[in-house]
């Protein structure tokens, strides 16, 4: 009987049979090895903590002289379980969360999460609401970007492109300030709307701040695209075809530099997004150039999307209408016990949420965010899931990197304009 | 007093006395204006990369004047007790000029005394020493970097020769008649220094860092020394006193308007040497180690290259020794292409027949002009343009560099010949 039952679950054994390392023989093989010709590889560890990684990346590489072998890249030091943790808590209180997923464009993750949350209660924004969270996702947009080529211009060694990025990206946090309240971590959604609404003469500034985004992207350009040591570095580095990007699922930025026209603003608009008017920049080459280029043309859309939206901004509520599920106005509820109970309801359950499940993507700077829900009723998910554009970029990263030099590394991963938030969530 | 004097006068009269004696003088001149130099530049750098990239840079740094409290003070008025310590009424010129000047809290210095802190910081910093490195290497290394551009530096002449009664000094530590090939010689040791920080630490950046430094180095060097021979042939001589004497008499090598300089042959002359000024500067800018060629410490791949485990004053004679570098190496290119210390236009002849002293002075100072200038360029193109990939750099020296400086010299030979 015995062995039978052995031989049934063979497969689910998971003992391994240690073997003794023979050193004599491993140093005889050593001395024949001769299909190595050049020496010993190098296994060097990049990351966790490097200037090139962004975060807490890790790379193994093995390395042939300057040449990379083999790449193994090694994620999960920023795992902080957001996916449990949004089973554990109401829709309303995990908007803080997603803050920190993307951190560099946090609001476009309230505002994607927002609207996947909205998609399984039924539920479409008024149209000043729509017009609002498109404006803050562009401006997100633009911050992402611009901090993204000014990354990566420091990491060619371009140090001053990156400060002349880095001072557009502060003045949108000194848009976000006064938006939302807070420069870095929004949290400025709620479910069915915002928190509040845009305060009084911002439109103004928005538009000033179009002027000088403009002005810098054109610095930039003129600085870096035409500059004969950055193309050297950049062209034909890291060339991901288009079947590549396809297989591992990139999305965003980095899939339209590979030649696919993929852009869920145009594919299937969401807040709206089909109102305005403007292009999606796709490049055929797929190297860093292209990925480069393609980034610096977003920021130029962003900003005509911007300035379509303020022109069109309608008046009228930010809210969805509803009875149950948003939070009533402050006065009345201190006036009402029906708004008071409301409140409380709101604050303490959220909203009554149907059972189902939804999937909403959402166009983000770094690629397609998408949020999976699984409700069985109440304030509560059941089980969400992400799709980060991160994760599936670095994905590529031990097809791409063989081949390539110690110091393209820098180049293609500050390509991919990924966060290690992101990733590992 | 007077047996003084007379043996003071006894002791300069003997040559070999007076030989030592300005030699040393002219040494710790020359030690102090370097090392100067190495700080300033660093406090330059800051001020410029601030400048380029829209901040201040280093300007908090100022002698704060509230030390005086611990000094017996205790009110909140340093200027006040300051003034009243020395006795001067506060509506004096005095204190309305330090008024003025916002000195109630403290000196303002422009962050000029960053540097000075920030040496002080890396003295006082804990000496990290890995149980993993080779300790004598590991220790010799850093002394290696700093030494040569500092020995180097001796053959640059910053003045002219001053004549005084016991004889002719001439403004340099040693007028040798080798004078480029002797820096090109002892700032080449300095890449032992740097392979040597590479191996001897034991650890794989420092290794890539310390291979890409040597390779680096020596491929520039062969560059660097082809593309002076034109300027050496137009010359005729070695020694660069006199060399910059022929440029303050015939007009700055890249600059040739005044004395003898406009003849055909000099015209003629004038690509070539165009053609070894760019190979020139493009090969100091390799050999300091500075962007857009810091392969050695590329920091966004390498962290910091050969240095990464160094630690407190090592690290920090690395750092001065590639500050050093860039200041020879700027000294250098004054020198040969800008007039080193001639002030131009024939009014270094026209000053040293009215008085050598002040002549020197001068030539001293316009010495120092064009030093800083030229560090200015050197921070200039650092903060401005990016890095180039290792094996692009390796191509460059010895595909391009190499090449067009060979072709550089015959060009210049054939001009020499046919036109007179």
């Amino acid at each position: 009987m015995w062995p039978d039952v052995a031989h049934k679950y063979e497969h689910m054994n998971t003992t391994k049979i240690l073997q003794v390392p023979d050193a004599a023989s491993a140093a005889m093989d050593y001395l024949k090895n001769d299909a190595d010709d050049h020496g010993e590889l190098v296994t060097v560890n990049m990351g966790p903590s490097h200037p090139a990684t962004h975060g807490v990346l890790r790379l193994k590489l093995v390395i042939d002289g300057e040449t990379i072998v083999s790449c193994d890249p090694v994620i999960g030091y920023l795992h902080r379980g957001m996916e449990k943790i949004a089973e554990n808590c109401h829709y309303n209180q995990y908007v803080a969360y997603t803050d920190r997923f993307d951190y560099l464009a946090p609001m476009s993750n309230n505002i994607a999460y927002a609207c996947a949350v909205e998609k399984l209660m039924g539920w479409e924004l008024p149209e000043r609401g729509q017009a609002i969270r498109v404006l803050c996702c562009e401006l997100s947009r633009i911050s992402s970007c611009f901090l993204g080529t000014g990354v990566y211009a420091m990491d060619t060694g371009a140090m001053t492109a990156f400060l002349y990025a880095f001072e557009e990206k502060e003045r949108v946090h000194n848009l976000y300030e006064q938006i939302c309240g807070a420069r870095f971590t929004s949290s400025y959604t709620r479910i069915g709307g915002m928190t509040r609404d845009l305060p009084k003469g911002i439109e103004k500034q928005i538009l000033d701040f179009c002027d000088s985004a403009m002005r810098t992207v054109d610095e930039m350009e003129k600085l870096l695209l035409h500059n004969k040591i950055f193309i050297d570095r950049l062209v034909g580095v890291g060339v991901i075809t288009r079947e590549m990007a396809l297989q591992c699922g990139m999305t965003g930025n980095n899939l339209r530099a590979s030649g696919v026209c993929r852009d869920l603003r145009k594919t299937n608009p969401y807040l709206g997004y089909d109102k305005y008017e403007f292009d999606v920049p796709v490049a055929q080459e797929g190297d860093c150039y292209a990925r480069f280029q393609v980034r610096m043309e977003e920021i130029r859309q962003s900003v005509r999307i911007i300035r379509q939206v303020v022109a069109t901004m309608p008046k009228g509520p930010i809210c969805v209408q509803v009875d149950k599920g948003i939070l009533p106005n402050k006065k009345d509820a201190m006036m009402g016990i029906e708004e008071l109970i409301r409140q409380f309801m709101v604050s303490t359950q959220c909203v009554n949420a149907p059972v189902g499940q939804v999937f909403f993507a959402a166009e983000n700077p770094k690629g397609e965010l998408g949020f999976f829900l699984d409700s069985k009723g109440g304030g509560i998910a059941n089980r969400l899931k992400m799709r980060s554009p991160s994760f599936c970029s670095l994905s590529i990263l031990p097809e791409l990197l063989p081949g390539h030099l110690v110091s393209d590394v820098p180049a293609i991963l500050g390509s991919f304009d990924f966060v290690q938030g992101e990733c590992d969530r | 007093m007077n047996t003084i004097i007379q043996w003071c006068d006894s002791v300069l009269s003997n040559e070999i006395w007076f030989y030592l004696l300005t030699t040393v003088i002219k040494l710790v001149l020359i030690f102090a204006v370097i090392l100067a130099f190495v700080v300033l530049s660093v406090w330059i750098e800051r001020r410029v990369a601030g400048w380029i990239q829209d901040r201040p840079g280093p300007n908090r740094a100022g002698i704060p004047l509230f030390l005086l409290k611990r000094f017996g003070s205790k009110e909140k008025q340093p200027l006040k007790n300051v003034l009243h310590f020395f006795g001067i009424p506060e509506n004096s010129w005095i204190a309305n000029l330090c008024k003025w000047l916002r000195l109630e809290g403290e000196i303002p210095t422009f962050g000029l005394m960053q540097p000075c802190l920030d040496g002080g910081k890396l003295f006082l910093k804990q000496e990290l020493t890995p149980s993993y490195v080779r300790k004598v290497y590991f220790t010799i290394a850093p002394m290696l970097v700093l030494g040569p551009p500092m020995v180097a530096a001796a053959v640059i002449p910053f003045a002219s020769t001053v004549s005084t009664c016991y004889g002719e000094i001439s403004m340099c530590v040693a007028n040798l008649g080798i004078g480029p090939l002797w820096i090109f010689a002892i700032s080449g040791l300095s890449v032992y220094g740097l392979s040597l920080a590479g191996w001897s630490s034991n650890s794989k950046y420092p290794f890539l860092g310390g291979l890409r430094a040597s390779a680096q180095l020596i491929s520039y060097e062969v560059a660097m020394g082809l593309s002076v021979i034109p300027l050496l042939m137009m010359f005729g001589t070695l020694n660069l006193q006199d060399i910059v004497q022929y440029q303050a008499d015939n007009g700055w090598t890249l600059l040739p308007f005044w004395g003898e300089g406009l003849t055909l042959q000099r015209w003629a002359l004038y690509a070539p040497i165009a053609i070894s000024f760019i190979i020139f500067v493009t090969c100091v800018f390799a050999e300091a180690n500075r962007t857009p060629f810091d392969m050695a410490e590329c920091e966004t791949d390498l962290v910091g290259g050969y240095h990464t485990e160094y630690s407190s004053m090592k690290f920090a004679s690395f750092f001065m020794g590639e500050y050093a570098a860039m200041v020879v190496g700027s000294a250098l290119v004054v020198t040969l292409f800008f007039g080193g210390w001639s002030i131009g236009f024939g009014a270094d002849a026209a000053l040293a027949a009215w008085c050598d002293w002040v002549a020197v002075l001068c030539q001293f100072l316009m010495f120092l002009i064009k030093l800083v200038a030229f560090i200015f360029f050197f921070v200039w193109v650092r903060w401005t343009l990016p890095r180039f990939r290792w094996d692009q750099v390796m191509k460059l020296g010895w595909l391009v560099f190499l090449e067009v400086a060979i072709a550089n010299i015959f060009l210049a030979a054939a001009i020499m010949y046919f036109i007179k």
